[in-house]
């Protein structure tokens, strides 16, 4: 791998790197501690400690309590286990299901699947800047709907859904709240309370935690149907042994992300609308994708058209910049973002795409680098394709 | 992910532009919603003698784009029209499997520029000699 002279990370709604104080945290239980923490001796017993300390931590960072916690290998498998344990669960009292079309793939496609086993699913139109209005959920239940999943923040433009309204809903209809809350979770203050969420998705590695890990909350009371079954691991909900090293270090993060939130925000909001400025001063016609206000801190998602999102990313790795596109140009058509299509832009600038997520090791420096490079980078691909693109 | 020749196509692609006296031009690629090409090509004695073109897409179609242009200059018509899908891919040093589309899109779009400066022929010999 060739490393560039810069050196400029700001894709952190893929991944986050580890934080020193989670290493720390997590490299005793890859040595001396390694217990299973169902044995019964002494080293069992050091690992459940430990897995329990963390379980507290992360019902802490969501404000339920840590029997309502249950850890998972990550943001897919909450999901998974979400909307497959529900609907299985509930078949009973009905078989249809809300949710809205600009999901991680991870609800959209369990929908897809639980749609095969004959269950009903009504994926809502977002608005313009990727938002759905509480009032289509109400418009949309009936009396065999037995879950709304409606995510928390958007992983690509950013999005924030007005999850308290949809939960109050879901609430008074009797009907369970799930939310994917992967990607605001150390970013927006989360509570299952006031969220009224019955179950809610999370993911270690987008808060500065290990990849493989995750976790679920599950309101008590809410039934579910467990999608791997065996030895009786995490009350039944989720069997096989432990993660111990991934649980100790996702506990580690949730309790970092929860005490240094409201500084993050702040850091993060004041990058991300410095970038968004200069990108609408210095570059001609850019359009932002999101909602201005209900919008992730850190999360900038802009179109350029006329520059396509792949030829843009490469660009800016070789000057160092690592950001990420929606779209995928694979086997013969290039495939725009289903969450940017689904704000209404055309196929053409969907695909013209990048995704800037600024994370806690960015400075305005990097802002500054960034604006160095982009401005050049769009002309000249804007010039290669000249003429190829309808004005 | 890409080969060393893909990489340097992209970065500093030749022959970008168009030719407003072109003998043939070639349009190829799916407009509504994938990558594109358009193609000129000036043909003198039945031997292209420049090519240039305008590409919307990926690293690879810009690279297709570019490598395509210096292998068809030299060439007659009859063996630029015999490109094969899979020409430009080689002589970039491979692509991966997903892109193999975008060797094709370069292909296509010198058949497509060949065709048309034969068209075009056609109409000229058809047409009354002033």
């Amino acid at each position: 791998m060739i490393i560039p002279m810069a050196s400029i990370y700001l894709d952190h709604n893929a991944t986050t790197p580890v934080r020193p104080e989670v290493f720390d945290a997590m490299e005793p239980f890859f040595k001396d501690r390694f217990g299973n923490a169902s044995s019964i001796h002494r080293y069992g017993q050091d690992a459940r400690s430990a897995v329990e300390e963390a379980r507290a931590r992360v019902a802490g960072l969501v404000n339920g309590r840590p029997g309502e916690i249950y850890f998972t290998s990550g943001g897919t498998e909450s999901d998974n286990l979400a909307l497959k344990g529900v609907a299985y669960a509930r078949r009973a009292y009905g078989r249809h299901i809300i949710t809205t079309n600009i999901e991680h793939s991870a609800v959209l496609n369990s929908c897809g699947f639980l749609e095969r086993e004959g269950f009903e699913v009504t994926y809502l139109p977002v608005d313009g800047h990727g938002r759905i209005d509480p009032g289509q959920v109400e418009d949309a239940l009936t009396d065999q709907t037995i879950l709304i999943s409606v995510m928390h923040a958007n992983n690509e433009i950013g999005t924030v859904q007005p999850v308290d309204e949809i939960g109050r809903i879901a609430r008074d209809n009797g009907v369970c709240f799930h939310t994917d809350a992967v990607q605001s979770a150390g970013k927006l203050p989360i509570d299952v309370e006031a969220m009224h969420a019955d179950l809610l998705s999370l993911s270690g590695h987008k808060i500065y935690g290990p990849k493989g890990v995750g976790a679920i909350y599950i309101r008590k009371g809410v039934e579910i149907e467990p999608t791997a079954h065996g030895g009786h691991h995490e009350n039944d909900v989720r069997s096989g042994t432990e993660n111990t090293v991934g649980i100790v270090g996702l506990g580690k993060a949730a309790e970092l992300a929860a005490l240094e939130r409201e500084g993050e925000y702040r850091n993060l909001s004041r990058m991300r609308d410095a970038l968004e400025a200069r990108i609408r001063d210095e570059i001609e016609d850019v359009r932002v994708n999101g909602h201005p206000e209900w919008r992730l801190p850190g999360t900038l998602n802009a179109s350029f058209p006329g520059a396509e999102g792949e030829s843009l990313i490469m660009s800016l790795d070789l000057a160092g910049i690592a950001v990420s596109t929606g779209s995928a140009c694979t086997s013969g058509a290039i495939e725009p973002s289903h969450v940017l299509l689904a704000l209404g832009r055309d196929p053409r600038t969907a695909l013209g795409s990048v995704r800037f997520s600024f994370g806690r090791d960015n400075t305005m420096r990097d802002v500054d680098y960034v604006m160095s490079r982009l401005p050049g980078i769009v002309s000249r691909l804007r010039e290669v394709s000249a003429a190829q693109v309808p004005a | 992910m890409y080969s060393p020749a893909v990489m340097d196509h992209f970065h500093s692609p030749r022959n970008v532009g168009d030719l407003p006296d072109a003998d043939g031009v070639g349009n190829a690629g799916n407009p509504i919603s994938g990558n594109t090409i358009a193609l000129y090509l000036k043909i003198a004695e039945g031997t292209v003698t420049d090519a240039k073109f305008r590409t919307f897409g990926c690293a690879a179609s810009i690279a297709a784009s570019s490598m395509v242009t210096e292998w068809v200059i030299g060439r007659t018509a009859d063996e630029a029209a015999s490109i094969e899908n899979d020409t430009i891919a080689e002589a970039l040093g491979g692509l991966p499997p997903t892109k193999m589309h975008c060797s094709a899109m370069a292909a296509d779009g010198v058949r497509t520029a060949i065709e048309d400066y034969r068209s075009r022929r056609e109409l000229n010999a058809k047409a009354p000699k002033a």
